[in-house]
């Protein structure tokens, strides 16, 4: 519950339009686009600049009360779900694109602007922006940074982090920063734009960022590679990057994801072959045909059963699409769909899929496997059903034997959908106690009363847990 | 305003009639919010979106939230688009869930002495009977013919009411006469080689109102070489009732029509109204519970086809030379037909057939124009937000003819039309209507 005089204070800041405390609309910023999180904000508070946002982050300094940022909602590591409640914090007020600066080659951006839209824009001008998570369609741009979302063109141009040069955000007493700026090179004290990127909200409340474009590659060939045999599909995916190739998308897509994901797109995906690569890639026209020649050559000496080249760029934006669309599609199978992103060095992939394999069939669950195999980031994803209690442990056992292989292979709990509450219990597994106690340094320096997005990241007890928390 | 008693009533349906897996089978992914004009046009806000909606519901079934005022605002303010469901990775049967939702509410709620007046003459004592859908429309011709109109123009007697519904009286089609209405053919022959038998679905108010657009429907279809059948017996489609909570009402229509249906021989049952259409092609839905109708619906259901999608099986343009003097034509969606009866490309590709025709895509032509039914009338605010977003797109496309395939679109079309001062150089028209004048015009 609110205050009432702390309602009163904060409806004098936004307006009473931008102050919402019903039932009904508290309920729906109570989850976000992960499986079996949720919990009720007390309120929910529509900011219409960082003036205000830094009047509100007083106020919940002094009171002691949560904030959670959050964009659209669609992350999935439980970040935005308000777990000790307090406030929601909605951007729909910031959604402006400020400033397309054609000289230094950067965009400047409020928080609430849709990623999609973004690109789009730097798109009409030339520009491109590449990080593109499949939920770009209605994520924004404040939500990518706070996750430091990755996405298809991950591989060859890098995440969310590689293309923020600043950033102005509010800290945890109101105070209002700006880090970096529209330079090449900066090294003027610590760089606390990197820090904040992938804080989950955690440490400051962006308020504007200024992110690096760059010029749009010249022509772009995407091809579609069918196999028999899972692992020879992920050996492919070894052998072309040792083979010096950097392609700019390189996607694995296992036959069950397949055969949901071709069920709602309907655009003519092989469902009778194991796995599939969608591999894409863009530059100088005579880089392109030879880089695609090569992988498919590649691809055929893995025993690709076929290798076909999209004919238009409709057709491979419709292959795009698909991919994208893998995570709710397979919802299709079963009421609960549970995805992990461990992530492993990509000369790994291989062991690592045939691993998942292993752990599925050693537990007796449903793992389907998609993923960006070109970084080492897959997917697996377990359809299963919440309301089955002894499957759910189940679950929860293999995803435990998954992030200790990742971590054996080399890798991480998470590639890019972040802690939040989900992976907060295997942070440690990653991080050892001494990694984390200097994560927790920051935290409680930055955030003493821990107001900013509490109970994420960190786990109160380290009992390991995913999908089985509550 | 509904009770504590009521609320506690239709928590413990939404436990037992709502479908546990189909709420499930959201997974909150977000996917569906771009698509959903309620949640552009509130100014982002999850409650009125898809997921939103459907969170609610199941925090309703799951007994953590009451279904208050709030939630049933959320619910009431619904299009009923469907436009988040082609977009759904998941394949969430949102429709659905909001039909349940809506009936539920509804059927336990005491509605205040004049509006349960209003919806009882409405959904029992005129949608279903035809005779006195006839009667209505008759009193608007009489309304119109004698110079009534013109008089309660004059004296501003419509200004009493508010701005959109004065507006919307003065685009109403001239109504046709009594006697017209009446005299409707029950079986028609081709006019050219017979290569198909197929049914037609009149629909009550396209079989009153909009006489002449049936009457242009049945003549392509001749044309493209149909016999038709009419059966007389046939009723209005449901979907008034269906979408407004009033589902048993909905089912008793499905029956009557699937029974003057099926023994006709017929290889496609016609419509030309995207909102009956998809209400029609749902019948197996709406009866799946039902042991004696369930195959009886399917058989009927699976027959079920627009005019545009028939007439482009049959070539239609190609066989028949279709012409216009020069003209802009763009052509705005109707959900249903698009979202549910999963026809898109048939219309635009008789429009792009028409010589002399210049076809522009509409930006967001896939999006609703607010029409929704009835919703225009009780949602009026956001209806008309919706139609100013919608009327900026139509701008855009210079076109002198924006074409509909759904009455209540067409209406709504016009409305917007009228309401931008554009009457004098753009008009709305149903595609049945347009294609039957460029199949008989002159200009070669």
């Amino acid at each position: 519950m609110i205050q009432p005089e702390v309602k009163q204070r904060l409806i004098q800041i936004v307006g009473s339009e931008n102050f919402e405390d019903s039932k009904t609309e508290r309920l729906v910023y109570s989850y976000d686009a992960t499986p079996n999180f949720q919990a009720m904000p007390d309120a929910v508070v529509k900011p219409r600049n960082t003036g205000e946002v830094s009047e509100i982050m007083k106020i919940c300094s002094e009171y002691a009360i949560p904030i959670v940022p959050r964009g659209s909602g669609t992350n999935l590591c439980a970040g935005t779900c308000p777990k000790e409640g307090g406030l929601v914090l909605l951007f729909t007020h910031m959604r402006e694109i400020l400033e397309i600066d054609e000289d230094n080659l950067t965009m400047t951006v409020q928080p609430g602007v849709i990623t999609q839209d973004l690109i789009q824009k730097a798109e009409e001008k030339g520009f491109f922006y590449p990080p593109d998570p499949s939920s770009m369609k209605i994520s924004t741009i404040g939500g990518n940074i706070n996750e430091n979302s990755g996405g298809l063109r991950g591989l060859k141009y890098g995440v969310t982090r590689d293309y923020v040069l600043g950033l102005e955000a509010v800290l945890a007493n109101g105070d209002i920063i700006r880090t970096g700026g529209k330079l090449a090179k900066d090294v003027a004290g610590y760089d606390l734009t990197r820090l904040l990127v992938g804080s989950e909200g955690t440490l400051a409340i962006i308020t504007e960022a200024t992110l690096k474009l760059i010029p749009m590659p010249e022509t772009k060939k995407t091809i579609l590679a069918l196999y028999h045999d899972m692992e020879a599909a992920a050996r492919s995916v070894s052998k072309i990057i040792s083979a010096k190739i950097i392609p700019a998308t390189l996607e694995f897509l296992d036959r069950p994801t397949l055969k949901v994901v071709e069920d709602f797109a309907q655009i003519g995906l092989p469902t009778d072959v194991e796995a599939v690569l969608l591999i894409e890639q863009d530059g100088p026209k005579e880089v392109v045909e030879r880089d695609i020649l090569n992988i498919a050559k590649i691809c055929e000496e893995e025993m690709a059963i076929s290798v076909q080249v999209a004919q238009t760029e409709a057709e491979a934006e419709a292959l795009r699409t698909a991919r994208r669309a893998a995570l709710s599609a397979l919802a299709r199978l079963s009421p609960t769909t549970i995805l992990e992103d461990a992530t492993v060095p990509r000369s790994e992939i291989a062991n690592m899929v045939k691993a998942i394999n292993e752990i599925a069939l050693k537990h007796n669950v449903t793992i389907c496997t998609f993923g960006h195999a070109g970084d080492g980031n897959l997917h697996p994803t377990c359809t299963t059903d919440a309301r089955n209690k002894d499957e759910m442990e189940r679950v929860e056992k293999a995803f435990e034997d998954i992030f200790i292989k990742a971590i054996e292979l080399g890798g991480t709990i998470t590639g890019e959908h972040g802690v939040g509450i989900m992976k907060a219990p295997y942070l440690e597994l990653k991080l050892k106690s001494e990694g984390i106690a200097a994560m927790q340094a920051i935290k409680s320096g930055l955030d003493p009363n821990n107001i900013l997005n509490p109970g994420k990241m960190f786990a109160k007890d380290n009992r390991k847990r995913v999908v089985v928390a509550k | 305003m509904t009770t504590v008693k009521e609320q506690q009533e239709i928590q413990n349906h939404f436990k037992e009639r709502m479908n546990e897996d189909e709420l499930l089978n959201c997974m909150r992914c977000g996917f569906c919010l771009p698509s959903c004009p309620t949640y552009i046009e509130s100014g982002y806000k999850e409650s009125h979106s898809p997921r939103g909606r459907i969170a609610l519901m199941k925090a309703v079934a799951d007994g953590i939230i009451e279904p208050d005022e709030d939630v049933e605002r959320t619910l009431d303010l619904c299009l009923g688009c469907r436009a988040c469901e082609p977009v759904c990775p998941s394949g969430v049967n949102y429709g659905h869930l909001l039909e349940e939702a809506r009936d539920i509410i509804n059927q336990n709620k005491r509605h205040s002495l004049p509006v349960r007046a209003l919806r009882k003459t409405v959904f029992e004592g005129l949608f279903p009977h035809q005779n006195r859908m006839r009667m209505a429309v008759g009193l608007l011709g009489f309304y119109q013919r004698t110079g009534l109109q013109a008089l309660t123009q004059k004296t501003g007697l419509m200004n009493l009411f508010p701005a959109h519904l004065a507006t919307m009286e003065k685009v109403l089609p001239k109504a046709p006469s009594l006697k017209e209405m009446k005299s409707r053919p029950t079986e028609l022959k081709a006019t050219t080689e017979v290569k198909k038998r197929v049914a037609f679905f009149s629909g009550c108010l396209m079989d009153t109102m909009f006489l002449d657009t049936n009457n242009a429907t049945l003549k392509l279809l001749q044309m493209a070489g149909c016999e038709i059948a009419i059966p007389e017996e046939q009723a209005c489609c449901g979907a008034l009732h269906g979408h407004s909570g009033e589902k048993d009402t909905a089912k008793k229509m499905a029956k009557r029509n699937i029974e003057a249906f099926e023994d006709l021989g017929a290889d496609y049952i016609i419509t030309n109204a995207g909102g009956c259409g998809a209400f029609l092609i749902d019948y197996d839905h709406l009866l799946k519970d039902d042991d004696q109708w369930r195959e009886r619906a399917r058989q009927f259901t699976a027959k079920i086809k627009d005019v545009t999608e028939i007439l482009v099986e049959m070539d239609f343009h190609v066989q028949i030379p279709l012409s216009m003097q020069n003209v802009t034509v763009t052509y705005q969606d109707s959900c249903h037909l698009r979202n549910v009866m999963k026809t898109s490309s048939a219309p635009r590709l008789l429009l792009q057939s028409i010589t002399g025709a210049h076809y522009q895509e509409m930006q967001k032509a896939d999006s609703c124009c607010g029409s929704a039914g009835i919703y225009n009338i009780i949602e009026s605010e956001m209806s008309m937000k919706i139609l100013d977003s919608k009327m900026e797109h139509t701008k855009n496309t210079n076109a002198a003819i924006v074409v509909t395939a759904n009455p209540g679109c067409l209406l709504q079309m016009k409305l917007g039309i009228e309401k931008e001062g554009l009457s004098d150089r753009m008009k709305a028209v149903h595609i049945a209507d347009l294609l039957y004048e460029a199949a008989t015009s002159q200009i070669s």
